[in-house]
Parts: structure tokens; sequence; C-alpha cells
């Protein structure tokens, strides 16, 4: 039998809301920041999900967005770089459609169902764009999403699926197309979301012989609330047993939000629960769990509710017109271009870029960061063996405003971080107030976009003050 | 081990105008540097055996020094190392001379760093994986002016206050420096008011980015006094190297190891053991106020944690105990990187001929200059010393 054995989230911390100059809506939607992208709230996802977790158990990555930001080259093997997971695991993309999220757990549940997996970490993450100011803006949010689908430690057991496939373009973007197009209003949503997602609900209690009353709850995917409403009533739900779709808090995530909706159910879950996640795009998945008495174990990190409720409205929409490009600006430091990073170079310093591994000298047992053939301690030569520094809290020791260091994001927070094991990074300081910036501030490290240059996607870690739950 | 104390002399020095120098190139300025060494030394380029020419990022090699100077096809090195590279040209010429190789060399910097549109640093890094934060200068300094304040308990006014004076002293000795950079007084409240840099750094925090060329004509003692009575001496170098820094929990980033460890082997190869009684004045790299402060204290001017009441003293102003940065230092005179080390040699050869003008001091015998270059927990730092003939 498969099912989830643990799940974990990922919202950003910023907001767009009623308090927001210039954005003319009174609910709040998420948004990444400037160095945010499906890959880093992936990985952020991730790390929430693994707490606790034996990261060398994971014999598979599935990687579902609609907002890659390659068109050829994988994605999954970035994040399951940055997550340090075992090299021996196969990995996947699963990109292009809304249904993403659902077909990469489908495809999970069927793995490790064969037998061909006992442990396949799921993530979906989506940062889709909307034109400014208009409707799709207005109600997507940015965010992510982890499960693990096992064999065992189950909190939610597979119950059943069904799905259709149905050629439909009533939302699309082209190669080159930086906002999301859609077509008649009424077409789409008559014609489309109602009818396919209607099909596919039906569908599935036919096959598993189950009813609406049966239903616990219900995560259903839709593009805005009303329409979200009218679709569940449609369905024959009572409000009581639709899960909470978090327009007007956090938006539609995309390929990761009827799973967002999944993972705030099993949060607030109870035993022996039937459980819907209802997808959409290009036809529609439903996949049925039902909670098991291991439910209030599967979490362990801050999850969809601990992220919602850790947010900073913006003050400004051009802020956010800034993080996303529509809003052009004039450097005015003239700083020069920045040159390509050597692949070559990106390549070698994997582990200590990417997997974020520090040294412990084996020796003297000193920490360093990068990891030193020589130790800085005791000259001990090739003699350390590798830490994880990614996911251990640090402290600032101290820190630079730099206000002319040609960044997005002024003043650039320069951050000297102790790690609690030991080890010492210079880095950047993100999602941080200004205000908040001071010597001994508690810090935890996240996956970010440095920058894109020669095509290049330049990830690395920059240090965030704690997120906790307000 | 003898050491360089009393092995070398100078006897000319030349340093052309620093600044905005739209008008030359890189190698007008060495001309224009080089030759006034030539003339002072009463020299030719002919008389010229070796040369060293220090750059950071305006020639990949010695050769446009010898098409800039016609040079007679004699072997010439290009030295870089980071903002101690003059120096470092300066001081391989020494032990060329006095390993009795040659009789007379050329040590000359320079640097073109307006030639870029960017009003700060720009010097391209070799290609790798750039993961590094971009962290400019003023950054990497801050992050020890913040540690500074907060370890000695000094609050963030106070702190500002103190590094402005620094500043203020440096403009007015900028003032009285005819080849300076920048020449006009700009008041402490002006300093700590200033624009924001680099948090908590601000616009006059900060030196100049410049352009400029510095030379230095250098022989044995015994040939020396066949061209001048007031040639000088080199009493001694250090060269101190560390990478380690941020490497370690335990560094504080307010002191600079480089820095003390530099100092040390020049005072012990010159025989010093009070360096504030014994100096007379010393040029010191203040790339930022907070540099300058801490400088002072590695280099034994102040007790650690203590440079902010030597500040409030005036003991490094021009009339002071221990003047410091008589020419106006990097702040005012400017940075042209690869040149500054023998920039500040200038100024102490100047001084210690009597030779500074309207701030000259009186009677200076022993003069020392300070180099640092990279970042605040991996520096290349010189250290040099100089004193008047026997």
């Amino acid at each position: 039998m498969a099912g989830i054995s643990a799940f974990g989230a990922y919202v950003p911390k910023y907001r767009l809301g009623a308090e927001t100059d210039g954005w003319d809506s009174a609910g709040q939607r998420s948004v990444a920041n400037f160095d945010e992208d499906s890959v880093s709230m992936a990985v952020a996802a991730g790390i929430d999900c693994l707490k606790g977790h034996d990261r060398e158990e994971i014999d598979g990555l599935l990687f579902a967005t609609t907002t890659p930001p390659y068109a050829e080259k994988q994605c999954a093997s970035i994040i399951s770089t940055a997550l340090d997971l075992r090299r021996d695991i196969f990995t996947a993309d699963i990109t292009d459609v809304l249904r993403a999220g659902t077909t990469a757990l489908k495809s999970a549940l069927d793995s490790v169902a064969a037998g061909s997996a006992k442990h396949v970490l799921v993530l979906a993450s989506d940062n889709r764009q909307g034109a400014p100011k208009g409707e799709t803006e207005r109600n997507s949010g940015d965010g992510a999403v982890a499960f693990i689908i096992s064999d065992e430690g189950i909190i939610a057991e597979q119950a059943g699926s069904y799905t259709i496939t149905e050629n439909m373009m009533d939302t699309w973007r082209s190669a080159g197309d930086r906002f999301v197009r859609s077509w008649e209003d009424r077409f789409a949503v008559e014609e489309g979301l109602e009818r396919i997602m209607g099909e596919a609900v039906s569908g599935f209690m036919e096959k598993e012989g189950v009813s609406v009353k049966d239903v616990s709850k219900l995560a259903l995917y839709s593009t805005d609330a009303r329409r979200h409403g009218q679709l569940a009533r449609h369905l024959g739900f009572q409000p009581e047993q639709v899960q909470d779709p978090l327009f007007g808090r956090m938006g539609n995530t995309g390929a990761a939000f009827p799973l967002m909706l999944l993972a705030g159910a099993l949060e607030e879950g109870s035993p022996d629960q039937l459980l819907l996640t209802v997808s959409y795009g290009d036809g529609s998945d439903v996949l049925g769990f039902r909670t098991t008495s291991n439910i209030s174990e599967g979490q362990a990190g801050l999850g969809v509710s601990g992220y919602l409720d850790s947010g900073q409205v913006l003050d400004s929409y051009e802020t956010y017109a800034k993080w996303r490009d529509v809003w052009l600006t004039d450097s005015s430091s003239k700083r020069p271009q920045a040159q390509s990073p050597s692949v070559t170079a990106l390549w070698r310093e994997g582990d200590q870029n990417i997997k974020f591994h520090g040294a412990v000298c084996n020796q003297c047992g000193y920490v360093q960061y990068p990891p030193q053939r020589v130790c800085v301690e005791c000259q001990a030569r090739d003699d350390s063996t590798p830490i994880r520094l990614s996911d251990k809290l640090g402290t600032v020791f101290t820190y630079s405003l730099d206000y002319l260091a040609g960044t997005v994001d002024t003043p650039l927070a320069v951050v000297v971080v102790d790690f609690e094991p030991g080890g010492r990074v210079l880095c950047m300081l993100t999602d941080r107030e200004t205000s908040e910036v001071q010597i001994g501030l508690q810090v935890e490290m996240s996956f970010r976009k440095l920058r894109v240059v020669n095509g290049i996607h330049n990830y690395y870690w920059k240090a965030v003050p704690l997120r906790r739950a307000d | 081990m003898s050491g360089i104390k009393d092995r070398v002399a100078v006897i000319g020095m030349g340093c052309s105008k620093f600044g905005e120098r739209w008008d030359s190139s890189s190698s007008d300025l060495l001309v224009e540097a080089s030759y006034e060494a030539f003339e002072d030394a009463g020299i030719e380029g002919k008389d010229v055996q070796a040369a060293w020419l220090g750059t950071v990022a305006s020639f990949r090699t010695g050769q446009p020094l010898a098409a800039a100077l016609k040079l007679d096809y004699i072997p010439i090195t290009r030295v870089e190392n980071a903002c101690a590279t003059a120096t470092d040209a300066f001081r391989n010429a020494c032990y060329a001379v006095a390993a009795g190789i040659y009789d007379i060399v050329l040590a000359v910097g320079v640097e073109k760093l307006k030639d870029s549109g960017f009003s700060g640093l720009a010097v391209p890094e070799p290609a790798g994986a750039d993961v590094n934060p971009p962290v400019p200068p003023p950054s990497q300094f801050a992050l020890a002016a913040t540690r500074y304040f907060h370890q000695y308990d000094i609050p963030y006014e106070e702190g500002k206050m103190t590094l402005a004076q620094i500043a203020s002293k440096n403009h007015h000795n900028g003032t009285m420096s005819p080849k300076a950079h920048f020449q006009r007084e700009v008041s402490a409240e002006q300093v700590a008011n200033a624009p924001m840099v680099a948090w908590p750094l601000g616009l006059f925090d900060c030196c100049g980015v410049s352009d400029g060329a510095a030379a230095a004509i250098i022989t044995t003692p015994e040939i020396a006094k066949t061209f001048r009575d007031d040639y000088i001496l080199v009493k001694g170098i250090g060269l101190a190297v560390g990478a380690f820094g941020v490497l370690r929990n335990d560094w504080d980033f307010t002191h600079f190891p480089e820095s003390v460890r530099a100092s040390q082997a020049a005072y012990q190869e010159a025989g010093i053991s009070d360096p504030r009684q014994e100096i007379d004045l010393a040029m010191v790299h203040d790339c930022f106020t907070i540099t300058e402060l801490i400088i002072y204290e590695d280099l034994g001017f102040s007790p650690r944690g203590r440079a902010s009441e030597d500040v409030a003293a005036g003991t490094f102003s021009l009339e002071g105990e221990l003047p410091v940065n008589t020419d106006g230092g990097l702040k005012c005179f400017g940075h042209p990187i690869g040149a500054s080390g023998i920039r500040m040699i200038y100024e102490v050869y100047k001084q210690l001929q009597g030779k500074a003008g309207e701030r000259q001091l009186k009677d200076p015998t022993l003069g020392l200059t300070h180099n640092l270059g990279g970042r605040p927990g991996s520096f290349t730092c010189s250290v040099a010393l100089f004193g008047t003939r026997d």
C-alpha cells in the first residue's frame, strides 16, 4: 500500500494586500521575493518536509511546475542536489500543465505501489505571472508543497484515483510568453473548469464506490474565490466539506495549488477521513486519500498554515513590480555587466555551493566553510568529513547594509553567520526588514537565485531571519 | 637573515597628479611619474638597469612600461598584490639591489580606474562559480565597523563621529597637497551626515577612486651618496598575507592580523620597540575611515579598543604626537590601487627631506607606510619604514 508519510510546504514571506499602495484588491496573495523561483521554493518546501527524516532514504524526486526556469535542463536534479539527496535516485520534471502537481503525486504513488521505490519525494511549486494588474495576477499566489510518498509510516493512504484528459485551450503560455493568456471567461468556466472537473469527480465516485457525503475534505483547484465556491456547490459539497482555498490569503499557486490545499487538509486532519484533491488543466486528476491513526505525525515543519502566518505585506506594488521585472529601473551605480559564471567551476563546487557542505576536520574537529584541503586550525591535509550546513541554524556575527551594491533589494544586507555546530559564512541576508538586521539575529539558510547570466540560473544559499508563525 | 635595514636608498621619486585624469592614459601617467623621479634623482631612463611595474588591472605585463619610457631591453616585472601592489613592486626592487644584482632600479605603480564608466571600484574577477555575494569594498569594511561598535559598546552616533573626525583630518591635510585628488575641507558633521553607502559607512567614510602613478629610483647607500645628500634609507619592510579570517569562528573582525604581523616584521627589521614614540609620521591605508581606526591599534599606535580616545585627542593630526596621512591619505590624495603604496613612500620621502611644503612636519626622521589589500579576513598587508641618512 502506498500513501503519504510526510508533508511540508513553503509560502514566500511577502504578500500583496490591502495595505499595499497601488494594489487594488482587498485580499492578500503571496509573492515570491526577487530571488525566488519555482526551484528555490521547491527546495524550501522540501526542507520543511524532510525535517526529522533521513534524506538517504529518498529513492526518487518528482518536481511539478508550470514555471521551470529552464526549457532544457532538468530542475529536479538541481533540487535533489540542494536537498542533498542520494545520487542513485530517479528524478523527473513534470511540467507544462496546471495538472502537473497531481500527475507527479500519482506517478509517485504508482511507483511505490509497484514496489520500484520505497520513498519518493514529490515537490510542486509555481510562480506564474499574470500581466500587471490583471485577473491572473490578482488571483494567483506563489508557493510550493512537498510530500513523501512511502510504503510505510503512512499518515494518509491512497484511496483511489481518476483522470480525464481533454485537450483544452482555456489558459496557455507559449514559449517566450511572460504572462498567462486565457480565452473568454464564460467559455473557460462552463466548458472547462465546471464541466471537466465535474465529470472527473463523479467519475472518481463511481469508480471508487463513494459518494459526496463520504468525503471529509475536498482540496479543489479553482481560478478564484467566487468560482471555487460555485464549483464546490455545483459538485454537491457542503461548505464544511470544502478545504479553505486560501483565496484572499495566498492565491492560486498553479500546479502546487490543489496539493497545498491537500497539505492544509492534512494539517487539520484526524484519523479515518477521506480527502480528495482535484486538479485541473487539459483534463482533471482526482486523487483520494484516507487518513490513518498516524495523521498527527506527518508534519515536522511550518507547513502551509505556519508559513501563511509568518508573512509580511509589501508597502508598495512598485516593489513587487521591480521584483518581477515589469518595472524597469535605471541602475544608478552603473555597475559593470555580470559575466557568465564558469559552468566548470559550478560543477566542481557543487558540494559546497549547492549542497552547502562545509567540512569537519577529522583531526581537530574544526568546522569550516567552504571545505578546505588543508585545515585552517591544525593544517591536517585532505582529512575531513562533509557537514551539511543548509539545515543548521545560525547567528549574525556582523553585518553591513549596502546602498550601492546594485541589487533590486536595496540595501543589500551582507551578514557573517556563525552556525550552531561551528563554521562561518559571509553571505546575503534576504527576506529581511532593514530594521531587524542586527548582531545576534537568528537565521536559517534558504536556497535562492543569485542572477541569470548567459541563460544560467545561478543558485546559492542566503540567510533569512528565522520564519516563525506569529 | 640580515634584513633590508640600511641596505638600499631612495634617490629620486615622482608622483603624478592624482584624480580623474580623463586626459591621460595609463602610459601617460607612467611617463609623468617616472620622469619626475628621473629628474629628481638626476638620472635618465637609460640608467635604469631593471624595473618593477605595479598595477592591479591597468596592464597585464611589464612590457607597457618599456613601451612608455623606451627602456633599453632591461628586465621588467609586473607585480600585482592587491592594494599592496606598489609597495610590493618597491620591495622586490629593493631586494634586487640589496642582493647586489643591480645598482639602479625603478619601481613604479600605476592605475587607471576612471575609464570604467562606473563610480565605484570596477576590477574584473577571474571566471568562477560566481556565487559569492556581490560585496563591494565599502560593505566589506562596514562589517568591521559594525562589529567594532558592538564589541566596544560604542553608540552609533559616537562611533560615526570618531570616524568622521578621521575623514575630516585627512581632508584638512589634503588641502595642502597640490597633487591630491580632493583638496577641500570637509567638517566632521558633513562626514557624519553624508549619504549612506554601506551602513554604517557614508560617502565621506570612503576613499577616492582615482587615476595616478608614482615612481621611485632605488640604489645602494654607497651609490646614493654620489647623487645627493638627502637620500632616504629603507629601514624595514614587512609583508603578511592572510586568508583565514572568515574561515574561523573566533576571528573578531575588529583587528586585522595581517597588519599586526607585517608591522611586527618591519619593526623587528628596523629595530623599533615603541612605534608610537619612535615613528614620526605614518601613511596608512585609509580606504575607509574604520580601516584607519583599526590600523591605529594594529600598528601599535593605540591600545586595543581605545583608538577613538587618540582620535579625540588629535594624536594623529598634523600637529599631533604622531601625524597620520599628512598628504590627505587615500581619502583625499586618492587611491589608484597599483600606485598608492609608492605615493605613500613619496610623501614620507618628501617629509624626511623637508620638502613637503605647507604640510611639512618639524624634522621627522622615521616614517612608515602601510597598505592593506583584499578584504577583512584575507588581506595582503605591507608595512615599510624609511629613515633619513645617518
